[in-house]
């Protein structure tokens, strides 16, 4: 298959059309491929000037060539990154994106579920619709009022302060998905469950949850994600050193070690760490889990 | 298509199959609507009555009215921050739609090495904000940076020092960052075109120029403007990226509306006044949703965010 597309490419290139029956348009777009190389390098050098930088010493950083590797490679910046203990922001973080996470999406697949069974109610509906305008309002403008109702709670300098507010912020997108989701079961099933005499909330875990998986999953990596790198609540909900995510403790390492560069860049290797290797495992679900609900 | 507008379709079909027992699925909705109203709707109306307040972030809260709100609109700062955020949002869009949209007609073909080029160009998404600002931090330092390190002195410049430049900076660095999320949608969206349209030009005999532009870009016409969409609204809350890159800075050269908010609020404690600002971008940002839904003439706003 792969010579019959070649060359129907040379056919079309040719601006013949008798023999272009090769399935779609496969000549050479060079205005697109020198964007794709383009984008390459445009990407790649950064990643790997951080990468190689956070091998060298400092002296070794001031005194060769920025793309060069380094000529006697040392761990000695992971060192610094680890005793200044990241560890501890690395167990915060996985606390604050789990536990936002997996409640944020029970809660909104039970409402999804419960918005596609009964959404012929006018209760649903303007559920929905409060959702729905959830998407359209950033809710980044409403962190004074949040701040002050972590304050009111005593919950300020905690990790259940960025907890509360996260798992508010993944829900209009995770309800939209996972309802977009329940509403492609087939009837059927619904009501096989039914004649069989299991009540909803039987059918919500044994029929609604297996199959909706996949976009459990979606859902669970878009605001996973977004929990993981966000940098705003903690920015804001934060003060003692020890509660610090890692964005936030990010920013302060680097406020601290600003000259000594491959210590920084150390530490945002360390910290992407985790997320590249979820990268490497499950690149398509990862994806696929970006565009939650955008793109299809 | 437009799975947003749900209940009126099937809703006849469905109201007979749960019939009454459909009252018995409406609590399942509660707690996800109770955090989200804790969360979400309550702040977004304590946002408003804490824009008619002073407040200092620590002692009581004060009601004075129009206070805050005079403060805020007679200060040229709102102008001009609001200018800012303008401009980071038409340029970004400038740069990110074409480029996105190239990148995702790349990505869509089946050729082994782009499906290898795949894997490279989607890294940027994996960082957070704040790594990404730190890198650029370094990378530009016009003393420890690239530049220096490789004695070109047109790279020898003060890029967060001096405002175009930090401004082109904050463009160039947002861009690398979201690009390849709307790549992204557009790979997929460009995958979704039927083969046989293009089958059909072919026998026409039309060129590629031409095939993209009748083609590839109606069909992707929702895609862009779902794409778009998330770019306007996201670009109004660029928060994290300024903030560790400039602070706003020099000056208040990239100072944006969400930049000043915090800044008003958390650093000047003028809760009132940043209260205020909040108010203002809640606002804006519904009026460039109604406008985006207008341009695209969908009738949901849900088909938009949908995509096709």
């Amino acid at each position: 298959m792969a010579t019959t597309l070649r060359a129907g490419t040379r056919q079309a290139a040719g601006g013949q059309k008798r023999r272009s029956r090769g399935r779609g348009a496969r000549r050479p777009n060079w205005l697109a491929g020198v964007a794709g190389w383009l984008w390459l390098v445009i990407v790649i050098v950064p990643i790997y000037w951080i990468v190689i930088t956070s091998f060298k010493t400092q002296s070794n950083y001031f005194t060769t060539n920025p793309f060069a590797p380094p000529t006697a490679p040392t761990l000695d910046n992971y060192r610094v990154v680890i005793e200044a203990d990241f560890a501890r922001y690395f167990v915060n973080s996985a606390i604050v994106a789990l536990g936002a996470v997996v409640p944020a999406v029970l809660v909104s697949f039970m409402a999804a579920y419960a918005i596609v069974r009964g959404g012929d109610q006018w209760l649903l509906r303007s559920v929905n619709s409060l959702f729905l305008m959830g998407l359209a309002i950033p809710l980044q403008a409403a962190i004074i009022p949040i701040y002050l109702i972590i304050i009111r709670l005593h919950l300020y300098d905690t990790l259940l302060a960025i907890i509360l507010p996260s798992i508010a912020f993944a829900i209009p997108l995770s309800v939209l998905v996972l309802s977009n989701f329940i509403r492609d079961v087939p009837k059927e099933l619904f009501d096989s469950m039914r004649v069989d005499g299991a009540s909803e909330w039987v059918t919500l875990w044994k029929l609604a949850f297996p199959l909706t998986r996949p976009a459990l999953v979606t859902v669970s990596i878009y605001s996973g994600l977004a929990i993981w790198n966000g940098f705003l609540l903690p920015l804001i909900l934060i003060q003692s050193p020890t509660q610090r995510t890692l964005p936030l403790a990010l920013w302060t390492f680097q406020g601290q070690y600003s000259i000594n560069v491959p210590a920084v860049l150390a530490s945002v290797v360390l910290t992407t760490l985790p997320i590249l290797i979820l990268y490497v495992v499950g690149r398509r679900q990862l994806l696929s889990g970006l565009t939650a609900g955008f793109g299809k | 298509m437009t799975t947003l507008a749900p209940p009126a379709a099937p809703g006849t079909r469905r109201t007979t199959s749960t019939g009454g027992r459909s009252g018995s699925v409406a609590w399942m909705a509660l707690p996800a609507l109770l955090v989200f109203i804790a969360f979400g709707v309550v702040p977004l109306l304590g946002v408003l009555f804490l824009s008619f307040t002073s407040w200092d972030g620590i002692g009581v809260i004060k009601p004075t009215g129009l206070v805050s709100w005079r403060a805020v609109l007679a200060d040229p700062g709102l102008l001009h921050a609001l200018w800012v955020t303008f401009v980071i949002m038409a340029l970004s869009w400038l740069v990110q739609t074409p480029a996105s949209l190239l990148l995702g007609v790349f990505l869509a073909g089946h050729q082994r090495y782009r499906e290898f080029l795949a894997v490279l160009f989607f890294i940027p998404l994996l960082l957070s904000s704040a790594a990404i600002a730190i890198t650029y931090k370094a990378l530009l330092d016009p003393n420890f940076g690239l530049g220096a390190g490789l004695h070109i002195p047109l790279l020898v410049q003060d890029w967060l020092g001096e405002a175009r430049l930090a401004m082109g900076v904050i463009i160039f660095v947002v861009s690398w960052q979201f690009i390849p999320f709307h790549t992204l949608i557009y790979q997929g969206a460009v995958r979704q075109i039927p083969r046989s349209m293009y089958e059909a030009a072919q026998l026409d005999g039309a060129g590629r120029v031409r095939m993209f532009f009748r083609i590839t870009l109606p069909q992707l016409k929702y895609t862009i403007i779902t794409s778009s969409t998330l770019m306007v609204v996201g670009s109004l809350v660029f928060f994290d990226l300024i903030f560790v890159l400039t602070e706003g800075g020099p000056g208040d050269a990239t100072r944006n509306l969400a930049l000043d908010m915090y800044k008003r609020g958390f650093q000047a404690n003028l809760m009132g006044q940043a209260s205020a600002i909040a108010v203002i971008l809640v606002l804006v940002a519904l009026a460039l949703a109604l406008l985006l839904r207008r341009i695209g003439g969908g009738s949901s706003s849900t088909s938009q965010l949908e995509g096709v």
